[in-house]
This record gives structure tokens, C-alpha cells and sequence, in this order.
């Protein structure tokens, strides 16, 4: 099965022959530690079974894990990472392993930490609408665990039933819905994290205002450069009284965007509007036969949720715009079912352009959504200029494009081109004044983007707080930053004891 | 007057000054000011005042100056009041960026004009006239209107102690009003941010699109970092659509536990309040209970009739039936916002909760305020479990000390109420007191993390130059 997500370059990560074997001598040496923390089970050392965890959902960039841990609780993380610490061991967390920017990663020369055993859901607090949840707890399953009490996890990736909560905090998951709930960032009040060195300390208190720097809100989306998450308060919101969905198909793509615009002007805050192109509805359909109308060259999805009756105004509000910039057809989902039929092609989007091109790349770039039509303009040029076909799917709210750039692996040269292509679409991005991600991170895969974005004040400045939490550079190292920074020691006029130390001492209780 | 300037401060800047005594932060006098005009000066600014060995205090509007432990060192004060441009208003995008020292009132005309409006609505702290507190030195302190202008300029000094504060000091501080339950604080709208570090180096992180997660978000970092990590320069934020309505409901609560289920009825119904703010003026008063509804003008005349019902006919069990109509209004109260937590003088303790524990925290109030002799005004955004306590400016030190012990203990130790809570599940933190009070208790108390706190100031601060002493832990 080809049909993947092929991001690799030449420059993709491999390990280097010589370096492995001393490398795996010295992990080797952590085995009996690890047994004796995890138990004989949960430490994995055969070849074969550590291929199984050598990517994550980016698969072009592979590397064998030097040792895989699965511990189950708090404490476990904190000793394994203790044992790597002392023996200098880098080590990478990785919860579910969906992650597209190659952020779970694994090194040759280190130790993998898989949260996947720890899926508890603690405890349930209606009334202050918070959960405590493990990291390997999937984002689904916070959804289920609350619904009960009229509540629900907002931050939705479209991986949310595979997808873990721990990963969803390194990534600062957002999601088809995050337009008007926001990201990861917004809903979670509290983290225990391991430092690396092996603390347990806790990042804010769950209340949302707890004091001192906002710790919580620097780690998430950090991308596990800063410690392992190993309890997460999440806040919880009311599930809304009514939902709608409206499918809304035009001719082309510029009268689509035109209503966008217009949704937005209106002052209405949709949950949720998603477009696609024609190319796109193309795949979808071959692939999941979703029946969007006929002729679509553009669908554009725009979910409305809240109050009973501002969703039934807000609907036909939206319907008049739509019906306004041109579309030719608009369906309304009022349950759950009809909704689940127009979200399928959507959903399905990714997966289903494999049924339309051997190998694709998926991109994730994000402009000011003011810029997309003359960005899907530009992108149109580069697509007719090159050859490459590209079908867009986007976040279209927010700005956030999914390009989808395909090629056939198969063609010498086609992947290089496929790649040139889904550069210069980032390079759009930000000369647009956007982002090189809008939810995928930097990862593995992109840190060599991040100096076209950032400057080098802006990448040194933010390695200082790598430099706080991790000063040896042991924690995921390798990802987001393309030049690792040198700790140092601090030219402090201070001369107190490690502050990690004293982090210990302090939170210690 | 200016040879006394050092010369690497007068070259960075155009606007340098010799303090005048309204210029002391929190009771410290500086020897100078600057102005700088924007990023590239403030960068100099900054380059100089660490060549030549100078502690630096960056300053808004000065309305949250008294904010936080006096500084160890304050040699210059930087005054952001010139930098005060809306560079880019993208009202399609609902974005906007700013310099730092643009005043919220002033940001708000300009998105009005859009129908648009950052979501932050910290209160407006409003001084009483009266004999300045919170000072060991000579000099008026916050709270008051500085007098004329005396660092040798002829523009008219910051009103200092008044107004809802300049974007820096909002982001600085993290002050959040009754929004605070729908959009969050400070930290949560700011999408980018620029900065000047100890150095002069200068770092941006985010940018100008709501959704990115490119690099580590320094945003969220220097929100409420009390200038200690170094200056903000610009920022850039999320807006919303201004709503066409509003709507307030209100009613009186008789006590902790009738509050705690009004305000747990109305943030968990369906009806989406922007805010649900609690405000008692004294002990022996009944809980003044507020909801606010916006939207289009017919949502928010059904919603209001609802949560009437709602909060009415104790549908929420045991919600009180104590009116069977609560009244609502087009209008705020007139405590709302000028409740508790807009007391500019005497000591104001934020106090943060888990919302379910609204009643046991109330009583907290009230047992730790009897044991102490003291009754503090107490109010805020209960459903957001934040909770303000003012006491009063005569009020002798060792009572509001032990006051504040008392609560902490209450609120902050203990561990929380279900599994798997962290060990310190609150806090109560004095925002701002006089001079007596300061020596008498920790501002701050126990923060968890404080550690790691450490390390990210040596890392971005390593002399301690920068607001040396006014956060946690001494930082």
C-alpha cells in the first residue's frame, strides 16, 4: 500500500552505521535498570519488535528505537527518565504514534517511552468541568467518559479516536472545530510532567490562574523538547444544545471563499467551516462515495452549535450568504446521522486521495484567511506550472490549508517534484504573513523551514527555555530547532544549587 | 539636567529623562526614564541599560505598577506610553497588532469601528483620593495622579493608578475581567508577541494567524511574568465580532452554598454565558449573583428569559428560589467590574479555585477573615474559579497577614477533593498591599514549579536585571 503520506527527503534521518553499535552497547547497559522499573514485559528489546515503533503516522522518516519502554504509571516515566538522564541517554515520548511531522521520532541511539499503557481516566469533576486523564488515554475516550455529565473534550483532531491526550499536548492538537473552541492550549489547566531529569513536577494547578510563569502554557505544544506529561487536568465544555451542519456546493472555488468571508464579516462564529476543491471531491467520492452534489468544483462544510434557537437564526443566515455568493446547492444536517454523511467525504479526505494517485504528501500551512483565495490562486500556478496535481483541503476558518500534493512514486523525479511543490506552497505561507503549521508541528519533519519563519534571535531566545528545562539536551532532541543550541553554563551572578534541583525540592510533597 | 544622563542611554534614546518622584515603582525611586518609541529603540534601550549595569523596570499606563513585590533594583523605569500604534488592524481576519504601550481604551475605539473587540475586560482600577500608601520612600505611589510634568518634558505625566491599563501591562500582569470565562485571560487571545530580552536582543515568537504551532509559544510565557523576563514591544491578538446585545441577569444569593448553586446553574446550562461574576461588599450582605448574555438581540432576549427561569424556579436544585424573577438588565450592575477586584488601594488577594469548591472557598473567606477581625469586599468570575478579597488600607498589617495565611491553607494545601489532583489544588496570591502588609506576609506563597521558574529566568535574564525581585520566589 502506497497510498501515504511520503514527506522524506534525502536529508531524512538515518542512522549511521559505526555510532549504532556503540550507541546500543551503552542502552544496553539501561536494560536491567528498565526491567527493574517496567518489569521484563514492558521493556522491549527484540529487533523485531522495536521496528514496530521505528515511525509515527509521518512514515518517511524511520529509525529503529534503541529501546522501547511501556510504563504504567507516573513514577515509572520519572525513573526511566532518571536512568536515561544519569547514563546520558536521549529518550523520546511518544503516545499513540499519529503524529505527521515525525515528532515521536525515535533515535537509534536512545530510549522510546510509550505512554500507551497509562490510559486511566482519574477522576471527573462536573461541576468545575475538569477531567485528570493519563497521556495514552485517547482523545475520544475523554469525550465518552464525560458525556454522561453533558460534557465533552473540544479540541477534536481528526485522529481523535486513535490519538492520545499526551500527544495532543505535545503537538497542541487542535482540530476541524478548534475555529471557535480553540486548541489543546485552551483546555487543558494542569499537567504532571517528568522534567528531564527525572522530577515529577506539576504545571499549573487545574484552576487556570494558577501563580508564577505560565509553565503549563510554554510545555504544550513544546512537542516533548521539555519533559513528559503523565497526568493532564483537561477542562471540559457543555455539550451544545443544537448542532447543525450545512453543506453548501458552488461552481468554483472563488464564490466558496467568497462566503467564507462573508460568514465571518457577519459576526456569526461558525464551530467549524471546512472546504474542499474539486480534485479533492473527486477523491472523496471514488473513495467513500459521500454523494456531494453534482458538478461541485468547491463544497464548503459550516457547522453551527450553541443556543437552540441562535443555531436555527445562524443557519439561515448562513444558507442567505451561501445562496447570496452563488451556491447552487445547500443541504442542512439537523442529527447525527446526516451530519456523519457530510463530514464522511471531509474525514475521509486524506486517506481517500490514495484511491486518485499512488503517493501524496500532505502539507499543512496556514495564512490569514483573507489571503486564501489568491494563496489557492497562487497555488493553482504552481500546481499548472509544475505538472503536480495538488487537491486542497482546508480549515478554511482559520486559514489552516491541507494541500495535498500528489505524485506517483513510481516516476523518477516525481517525488522530488512533489516536494518542490509543497515547499514552495510553506514558502506562500509565509510570505503571506501565515505559518509553516497549523497543527502537524515542526517535528522532525519541518525544522529546517522554521529559519525561514523565525530569525535567529527568535530561535535563540526560544531555545532558553529549552535550555531550562533541558540543559543536557537529552529530551527529544533533534526536533523543531534545526541548530541546537548550547546550554551552557549561565553567567548568573546566582550560584544557587541546580534549579532542577530545587524544582525538586519545592515540589516534592 | 541631561549631562547627568549616561551618555549610552541618552544615544539609544531620543526621550530620556531624570525620574521625578512620581516615577517610583511600588515605593522605588529610579534615576531614570525612558521612552522609547518602538522596537528598535527599545532594543537599545535595553543594549544600554545592560552595558552599563542598570536594573530595568518596564512601565504601561503605571495603572498595575504597584503589582507584585517592590523591585530589589530599579534604576530605569521603561516607559512604553510612545509606543502606542495599532499597526495592523486585519478586521477580515479578525486580527490585530499593536505596540505595546496602546491603551485598552484605546485599542477598543479602534475595533469598535470595525464591530469588532478584544475580549479582555480587567477591571479599571479607580483610586480614591487620599494620602498614598505602599511606600517606603518619599513619593506618591499608584493610586495616585502624578504630579506635572517633572522630568523635564512638557507632556503630562501617565495617569497613573487609573484606566484599564496599556496592552504591555494587561499581557505583563495577566488581568482578566468577567470575560475571562468565555475567552479566556491575557494569554489566551495573544497569538504573537515581540520582546526585547535583558541584552537587547530582540525575539518574536507566534505571529499574525490564529492557528500555528510553529516553535515554542513565549506568549504564554511573558503573559503575567511581571516584566521579570524582559520588555514586551508588540502583540498581536485574536478579536471577536462585537456582540449586538447584552444582556445581565442578577440576583442575590443569602449564602455560600445558594451562590455556589447559582453560579453553578447558569455556567453549566445551555445558554452560553459570557460570564457569571459573584460580588458581596461586606459580611452580613446578601451574594450579588451576575450572568451575562451576548449575541444578536433576539438571542439574547430568549436566553435572558430562560436563565430567569433558570435561576428562578430552582429548576438546579437546590438552587434558591429567592426571586422568582431575577431582573435583568440591557446594563452592567454597578458592581461589575467595580467590585472587589477593581480596589486600588489596600491589599487585593486573587484567590483561584476548582468552580465546585466555590462554597467552601466562600466560607474559607469568611472563617479566615472572622479569625483575623477583617472584612474584606469579596467578588469575581466564581464560575471561572477566580475569586478577588479586598481589604481595606487601615486595616493593621498582622491581621491582614494572618488572613491571608489562613485562606492559603484553606484554599492551597490540603490536596483537592477527588484523586489524582496536584498537591497544591489553589492559590491566594496578594496582587497588591501596602508597605506594612508586604513585610508582614509572602506575596506570593508557594508556587509549584518555582525551580523551573528559576532556570527560565537565569536563561533569559542571567544578571537578574530585569524587574529584579517583583515575581515568585524572588525572581
Amino acid at each position: 500500500m502506497t497510498a501515504q503520506a511520503t514527506r522524506g527527503t534525502a536529508g531524512a534521518p538515518r542512522q549511521m552505521e559505526g555510532a549504532a553499535e556503540v550507541a546500543g552497547a551503552a542502552i544496553n547497559a539501561l536494560v536491567p535498570q528498565m526491567i527493574d522499573i517496567c518489569g521484563r514485559r514492558d521493556v522491549l528489546t527484540d529487533p523485531a519488535e522495536l521496528a514496530t515503533y521505528e515511525c509515527d503516522g509521518l512514515t518517511s522518516h524511520r529509525c529503529s528505537p534503541g529501546l522501547v519502554v511501556l510504563p504504567t504509571t507516573a513514577e515509572q516515566v520519572a525513573a526511566i527518565v532518571a536512568v536515561c538522564a544519569r547514563a546520558k541517554i536521549p529518550f523520546v515520548a511518544r503516545g499513540s504514534g499519529t503524529g505527521l511531522s515525525g515528532g515521536a521520532l525515535p533515535r537509534a541511539d536512545g530510549v522510546l517511552i510509550v505512554t500507551s499503557k497509562m490510559r486511566r481516566v482519574i477522576a471527573i469533576d462536573q461541576e468545575s468541568r475538569r477531567a485528570i486523564v493519563e497521556p495514552g488515554v485517547t482523545n475520544l475516550a475523554v469525550s465518552k467518559a464525560v458525556e454522561p455529565f453533558g460534557l465533552f473534550y473540544a479540541p477534536d483532531p481528526s485522529s481523535q479516536v486513535v490519538c492520545s491526550i499526551g500527544g495532543n499536548v505535545a503537538e497542541n492538537s487542535g482540530g476541524a472545530h478548534c475555529l471557535k473552541n480553540g486548541f489543546t492550549v485552551h483546555h487543558v489547566t494542569g499537567l504532571e510532567v517528568v522534567t528531564p531529569d527525572g522530577e515529577l513536577v506539576w504545571l499549573g494547578d487545574g484552576t487556570g490562574a494558577a501563580p508564577g510563569y505560565d509553565l503549563l502554557g510554554a510545555f504544550i505544544g513544546s512537542e516533548g523538547t521539555l519533559g513528559i506529561a503523565t497526568k493532564i487536568i483537561v477542562k471540559l465544555t457543555r455539550i451544545p444544545e443544537a448542532v447543525t451542519t450545512l453543506l453548501a456546493a458552488f461552481r468554483t472555488m472563488g464564490p466558496g471563499g467568497a462566503a467564507v468571508s462573508a460568514i465571518i464579516s457577519s459576526g456569526i462564529l461558525p464551530a467549524a467551516i471546512e472546504m474542499m476543491d474539486a480534485l479533492a471531491i473527486e477523491a472523496a467520492e471514488a473513495a467513500v462515495a459521500c454523494r456531494y452534489p453534482e458538478g461541485a468544483g468547491a463544497v464548503l462544510i459550516v457547522e453551527l452549535d450553541g443556543p437552540a434557537d441562535d443555531v436555527r437564526r445562524e443557519t439561515e443566515a448562513v444558507r442567505a450568504i451561501c445562496e447570496k455568493e452563488g451556491a447552487y446547492e445547500i443541504r442542512a444536517a439537523h442529527d447525527a446521522a446526516e451530519r456523519t454523511a457530510i463530514w464522511t467525504g471531509r474525514k475521509s479526505a486524506f486517506a481517500a486521495v490514495g484511491r486518485i494517485s499512488p503517493a501524496y504528501i500532505v502539507q499543512d500551512g496556514v495564512v490569514p484567511r483573507t489571503a486564501l483565495p489568491e494563496v489557492l490562486d497562487r497555488i493553482a500556478e504552481l500546481s499548472a506550472a509544475s505538472g503536480v496535481r495538488v487537491a486542497n483541503v482546508f480549515h478554511a476558518g482559520d486559514g489552516n490549508l491541507h494541500p495535498l500534493v500528489l505524485f506517483d512514486d513510481a516516476v523518477p523525479g516525481a517525488e522530488e517534484a512533489a516536494e518542490e511543490v509543497s515547499g514552495a506552497i510553506l514558502d506562500l505561507c509565509i510570505s503571506h504573513g501565515g505559518s509553516i503549521t497549523g497543527e502537524h508541528g515542526v517535528g522532525a519533519d519541518k525544522s529546517k523551514y522554521m529559519p525561514k519563519m523565525f530569525g535567529p534571535g527568535d530561535l535563540d531566545t526560544m531555545q532558553l527555555l529549552r535550555c531550562a528545562f533541558d540543559p543536557a539536551g537529552l529530551c527529544n532532541p533533534g526536533k523543531i530547532f534545526p541548530t541546537p543550541r548550547l546550554c551552557g553554563e549561565v553567567p548568573g551572578v546566582r550560584r544557587e544549587p541546580h534549579p532542577l534541583v530545587a524544582a525538586g525540592k519545592v515540589d516534592q510533597f | 539636567m541631561a549631562g547627568r544622563i549616561p551618555e549610552a542611554l541618552a544615544d539609544a534614546c531620543a526621550d530620556v529623562s531624570e525620574a521625578g518622584p512620581g516615577d517610583a515603582v511600588a515605593g522605588v525611586a529610579p534615576r531614570f526614564v525612558a521612552r522609547p518609541a518602538g522596537v528598535t529603540e527599545a532594543a537599545a534601550v535595553l543594549a544600554a541599560a545592560s552595558s552599563l549595569g542598570m536594573t530595568a523596570v518596564p512601565r504601561g499606563s503605571g495603572s498595575r505598577l504597584a503589582w507584585g513585590v517592590p523591585p530589589t533594583g530599579c534604576d530605569l523605569v521603561i516607559d512604553t506610553l510612545r509606543m502606542n500604534k495599532v499597526l495592523e488592524h486585519a478586521a477580515g481576519d479578525l486580527v490585530v497588532r499593536v505596540q505595546a504601550g496602546v491603551g485598552l481604551d484605546q485599542l477598543a475605539n479602534v475595533l469598535a469601528e470595525a464591530g469588532q473587540r478584544l475580549a479582555l475586560d480587567p477591571p479599571a482600577a479607580a483610586p480614591r483620593p487620599g494620602p498614598a500608601h505602599g511606600t517606603t520612600r518619599p513619593g506618591p505611589a499608584h493610586g495616585t495622579t502624578r504630579p506635572g510634568p517633572a522630568h523635564g518634558t512638557n507632556r503630562p505625566g501617565p495617569p497613573h493608578g487609573t484606566g484599564a491599563g496599556t496592552i504591555g501591562g494587561v499581557l505583563a500582569t495577566g488581568a482578566a475581567g468577567p470575560l475571562r470565562l468565555r475567552y479566556g485571560t491575557p494569554r489566551d487571545l495573544a497569538i504573537g508577541i515581540t520582546v526585547v530580552r535583558a541584552d537587547g536582543t530582540v525575539a518574536s515568537a507566534g505571529g499574525k494567524v490564529v492557528k500555528n504551532v510553529a516553535g515554542y509559544d513565549l506568549g504564554k510565557l511573558f503573559a503575567g511574568s511581571y516584566g521579570t523576563l524582559g520588555l514586551i514591544v508588540e502583540a498581536a491578538f485574536r478579536l471577536h465580532p462585537q456582540p449586538a446585545a447584552t444582556s445581565f441577569v442578577t440576583l442575590d444569593a443569602a449564602g455560600p452554598d445558594e451562590a455556589r448553586a447559582a453560579v453553578a446553574a447558569a455556567a453549566g446550562s445551555p445558554l452560553a454565558p459570557s460570564a457569571v461574576e459573584l460580588d458581596r461588599p461586606a459580611r452580613g450582605q446578601p451574594f450579588r449573583v451576575g450572568v451575562l448574555l451576548e449575541g444578536d438581540a433576539e438571542g439574547v432576549a430568549e436566553r435572558t428569559a430562560r436563565m430567569i427561569e433558570l435561576l428562578g424556579s430552582g429548576a438546579a436544585p437546590p438552587c434558591p428560589p429567592a426571586q422568582p424573577d431575577p431582573p435583568a438588565s440591557p446594563f452592567p450592575p454597578g458592581w461589575w467590574r467595580g467590585g472587589a477586584a477593581a480596589a486600588a488601594d489596600g491589599t487585593l488577594i486573587r484567590v483561584a479555585f476548582w468552580a465546585a469548591e466555590l462554597a467552601r472557598v466562600l466560607g474559607a473567606v469568611d472563617a479566615a477573615a472572622a479569625a483575623a477581625g477583617i472584612d474584606p469586599a469579596v467578588g469575581g468570575s466564581a464560575a471561572a474559579g477566580v475569586l478577588y478579597a479586598a481589604v481595606d488600607e487601615g486595616v493593621p498589617a498582622s491581621a491582614v497577614a494572618r488572613f491571608v495565611t489562613d485562606l492559603r491553607a484553606e484554599v492551597g494545601g490540603g490536596g483537592g477533593s477527588l484523586p489524582g489532583t496536584p498537591p497544591q489544588p489553589g492559590s491566594a496570591v496578594v496582587l497588591h498591599a501596602p508597605a506594612e502588609v508586604r513585610a508582614a506576609v509572602d506575596l506570593w506563597g508557594p508556587v509549584p514549579g518555582l525551580g523551573l521558574m528559576r532556570a527560565i529566568k537565569d536563561q533569559f535574564d542571567p544578571q537578574h536585571m530585569m524587574a529584579p525581585g517583583r515575581f515568585a520566589g524572588g525572581i
